[in-house]
């Protein structure tokens, strides 16, 4: 690579910046592979992207080795990446490999992405399963002094939340009277009520309570999480629950949203 | 009692001096003795709208700095008599607002006027939240499109939260929505958020709605704000924004799209 440079450099004296190296950040479709099974991949993929019509044609994609990083068995990089090239995705490289099979990777011509982000997530999920587990104690140790604690009271707010303003619940439930507009954020270590129009950003459960639910009257939301589990809309929202009352919870760790 | 009315959006070119000029005109017109300060420091326009950039000597900002006593400063509108202008400054900038000075110089004025109508400069930076702090109630100037919604909103929830009103909590600012340059034919194509669209993302009781007009242009251009111009539609919307301000009941106009006979659709307008 440094050696085109320099020749590329020679071969345009005149122009003394035939390269400029810059950093950007792009969001990159991720492949979970589960399996070391090259077959099983090729007709799960086959599936999937038939189902996925043009939107993935020449995709560059990063493969996520997570689920078998522990495997004894040897992912054969060269016939994964022509399975992958058959179907038109491009793979550009691999994340959380064991270090054999990132050297394996390299010698099969993928980068190795150390993404700060997917650490960070995996991260935040334990932290998150830690505290879940912590509150999920604290009802049972201190259920004897809940007679002298104080019915947790909830927030309850009367008039409309709008773009920039941020309304936090802290260890109570959400209660909003009027409309969450575009680009405003309501967040409640509890559960969110809204009783109007949802179109900002809804965060229940913020401080990893699994079972806090968010109802809205009217579901129109950017996002909406549980306990950090979060699904962003953009002109996408199924019209099932598009402008429908709804409720939204977790099960395991996929998001439910039904029509109430 | 005199009322400290804010004319703000937080966007710009929707039209807030526009409305500022005609506003405190058409309040003037029915009898109430009206100033209209620019808050717009270095970017001034007012007095460009009411024609009478040729008449400032002292300005705003040399009155906050003790310059020039407001006597000086104000100047006497040439249509009508009860309403005066107090011009931003060309050449300083916001840096000169202290809110002791703004709050000095708005009692000083509430002893001689009945509305002090405060024109914000957009976005929502020193400027804009000088002009809105001492409010008593808004005019929120609304385009209908999604930009300038948004960003009003965003207003409103600095007037809830940054206002004197709001620091004391006293009662809030009353809010009004004034929708201008709405064009009923582009809502019908789709084009233009409607005027019901506008009210239910803001959820603010409306005061009018101001149909696009070369009128506003024209007058702006020559110094006369359009209220003074009965002919146009857009000078009529705005004095039924004043007469609703003031109490009385009004129908909306202006909010379709106007049918076009067989000659002027073979002949064009």
């Amino acid at each position: 690579m440094q050696t085109e440079v320099t020749e590329s450099k020679k071969a345009h004296q005149s122009n003394d910046t035939a390269v400029e190296l810059k950093g950007s950040v792009f969001t990159l479709p991720i492949l979970q592979i589960q399996t070391t099974s090259i077959s099983d991949i090729a007709s799960e993929l086959s599936e999937r992207l038939s189902k996925a019509l043009k939107f993935f044609d020449n995709a560059p994609v990063v493969i996520d080795l997570k689920a078998i990083s522990d495997s004894t068995e040897n992912l054969d990089f060269n016939s994964l990446m022509q399975v992958l090239s058959q179907r038109h995705l491009i793979p550009v490289g691999v994340r959380n490999g064991s270090s054999q099979q990132n050297s394996l990777a390299i010698s099969a011509g993928l980068a190795i992405l150390k993404g700060a982000f997917s650490d960070r997530v995996i991260e935040d999920k334990k932290a998150e399963v830690q505290q879940t587990t912590e509150t999920n104690k604290n009802p049972q140790t201190s259920a004897n002094t809940e007679a002298q604690t104080p019915v947790r009271k909830s927030k309850i707010i009367t008039t409309p939340v709008r773009s920039g303003q941020q309304i936090y619940a802290r260890e109570s439930d959400l209660i909003i009277m009027a409309p969450v507009n575009h680009g405003a954020e309501i967040i409640a270590d509890g559960n969110i009520h809204i009783y109007s129009s949802m179109r900002g950003r809804a965060l229940a459960g913020v401080r990893g309570d699994v079972d806090a639910n968010i109802f809205c009257q009217s579901m129109e939301a950017e996002l909406v999480a549980v306990a950090g589990n979060f699904r962003v809309f953009e002109e996408d929202m199924p019209a099932e629950i598009k402008s429908k009352s709804v409720r939204i919870h977790l099960e395991g760790e996929h998001l439910i949203i039904s029509e109430l | 009692m005199a009322r400290v009315i804010v004319v703000t959006s937080g966007k710009g070119g929707v039209g807030k001096t526009t409305s500022s000029a005609s506003f405190a005109t058409g309040l003037a017109k029915r009898g109430n003795k009206t100033v209209v300060i620019d808050f717009d420091v270095g970017l001034r326009n007012l007095d460009l709208i009411m024609g009478c950039e040729r008449r400032v000597v002292y300005d705003f900002v040399n009155v906050l700095n003790n310059e020039a006593n407001l006597k000086q400063a104000l100047i006497k509108d040439k249509h009508c008599d009860n309403l005066f202008v107090l011009p931003a400054s060309q050449t300083r900038d916001k840096d000169a607002f202290t809110l002791e000075g703004v709050g000095r110089v708005l009692d000083e004025l509430k002893e001689e006027f009945d509305y002090i109508i405060c024109d914000s400069p957009a976005g929502i930076e020193k400027g804009a939240i000088m002009a809105l702090y001492y409010a008593d109630e808004a005019l929120i100037i609304t385009n209908p499109e999604v930009s300038s919604v948004r960003d009003s909103d965003r207003i409103l929830g600095i007037l809830a939260a940054k206002s004197k009103r709001a620091e004391e909590g006293s009662d809030p600012i009353k809010e009004h929505l004034i929708i201008t340059r709405y064009v009923p034919k582009r809502v019908e194509m789709g084009q233009m958020l409607s005027v019901e669209d506008v009210q239910e993302l803001l959820s603010i009781p409306l005061l009018g709605v101001i149909p696009e007009s070369e009128t506003v242009l024209s007058a702006s251009n020559s110094g006369v704000p359009v209220i003074h111009d009965e002919m146009s539609l857009s000078g009529q919307a705005y004095s039924d924004v004043v007469d609703r301000f003031m109490g009385e009941e009004l129908p909306l106009r202006f909010l379709e799209a106007e049918k076009k006979g067989l000659l002027k659709r073979l002949f064009g307008t």
